[in-house]
């Protein structure tokens, strides 16, 4: 069997956007998928505070349910997103990584319904949550 | 209809009433100048839209912003298309720039706000995005893209804006947004 962390990391490097957010796949398999992305200055969106813009968090929820979505037994291809939904809870700490984790808890034929949570080093507070609808695409 | 109510020496001196009723305008090149140097300093003062590219241009006080395409924006490779989170951070940052632009815009124009105030002054806050919901409607293709916001409500505490992008072609949307956002508090009121 091929080694999954090797497919993980191949994919991220084949999307230029996650690998310009400097994203890292920790974990991917059955519908599940966890992302870390560096704190990074060219991503602040407060430049009084250096609290990352809620934008890049956005990017990152987006790329980890995509990937949840991919990695789910049922789906057979690729994926998009048809709607996404991110709640903002609050700014992540300047300084530190962000870490999500999205799980794709239902899938159809042509839908897959996904829920991701964003946290920082104090992972009982998240910074935000998303949620959305994606498709199934046929091989 | 007007001019047949007036008393015949009123109608002699038009311009004087016009100039008691208000002030002469303010040159052209002073109104762009004030404009344009407060919405440069809003935006280029944010890291994360000058990583992504994204400008705005100015129409009075109508703001459009451009996502300026650049290779790292792709998502998928093979087809290839935009980030559906490039689409989303660019319809944000649309909404939340053109809800501070249209929140401050009265303060600019009166002075009371200026360029340097806006990177440098604590007092000066921006909207917090509470949650923002993305509708992709097609693939945004290896181009520049163009989003306009739409302000709902702008109340005391909360806004709720509404946002749609396009490229080619502006009746056909790639992609639009709805957020919430909670207000700047003046330093006055208990917050």
């Amino acid at each position: 069997m091929v080694d999954k962390t090797v497919l993980a990391r191949q994919f991220i490097e084949a999307i230029p956007h996650a690998k310009a957010l400097g994203l890292d796949l920790t974990h991917i398999g059955e519908g599940e998928a966890e992302i870390s992305m560096p704190y990074n200055e060219q991503l602040i969106g407060d430049p009084r505070t250096g609290v990352i813009h809620g934008g890049a968090v956005s990017a990152m929820l987006d790329t980890c349910c995509g990937a949840a979505v991919m990695s789910h037994p049922s789906a057979p291809g690729g994926t998009a997103t048809i709607d996404l939904r991110i709640d903002y809870m609050r700014a992540a700490t300047p300084g530190q990584s962000i870490r999500t984790r999205a799980t794709c808890y239902h899938i159809t034929r042509n839908v897959a319904f996904v829920r991701a949570t964003a946290t920082d080093d104090d992972g009982d507070r998240p910074v935000a949550t998303a949620s959305g609808a994606f498709t199934v695409e046929g091989r | 209809m007007g001019i047949a109510r007036l008393r015949p020496h009123q109608v002699h001196l038009p311009w004087k009433v016009a100039e008691m009723a208000r002030p002469r305008p303010e040159p052209m090149q002073l109104v762009k100048q004030r404009r344009d140097a407060a919405l440069t300093a809003l935006v280029e003062g944010v890291p994360y839209i000058q990583f992504l590219n994204i400008t705005f241009d100015r129409r009075g006080d109508e703001l459009t912003g451009v996502l300026n395409f650049d290779d790292k924006l792709i998502g998928n490779p093979f087809l290839p298309a935009i980030h559906g989170g490039v689409t989303a951070a660019f319809l944000e940052v649309t909404a939340v720039i053109t809800l501070s632009w249209e929140h401050m815009f009265p303060r600019i124009e009166s002075g009371e706000i200026g360029a340097d105030d806006i990177l440098t002054d604590e007092n000066i806050r921006f909207p917090k995005t509470i949650d923002f919901t993305v509708d992709y409607l097609r693939s945004g293709l290896p181009r520049d893209a163009y989003a306009r916001a739409f302000i709902n409500r702008s109340g005391r505490r909360y806004a709720s804006v509404r946002v749609e992008a396009w490229q080619d072609n502006h009746a056909k949307l790639f992609a639009q947004g709805t957020g919430h956002f909670l207000m700047p508090q003046s330093p006055t009121s208990k917050a």
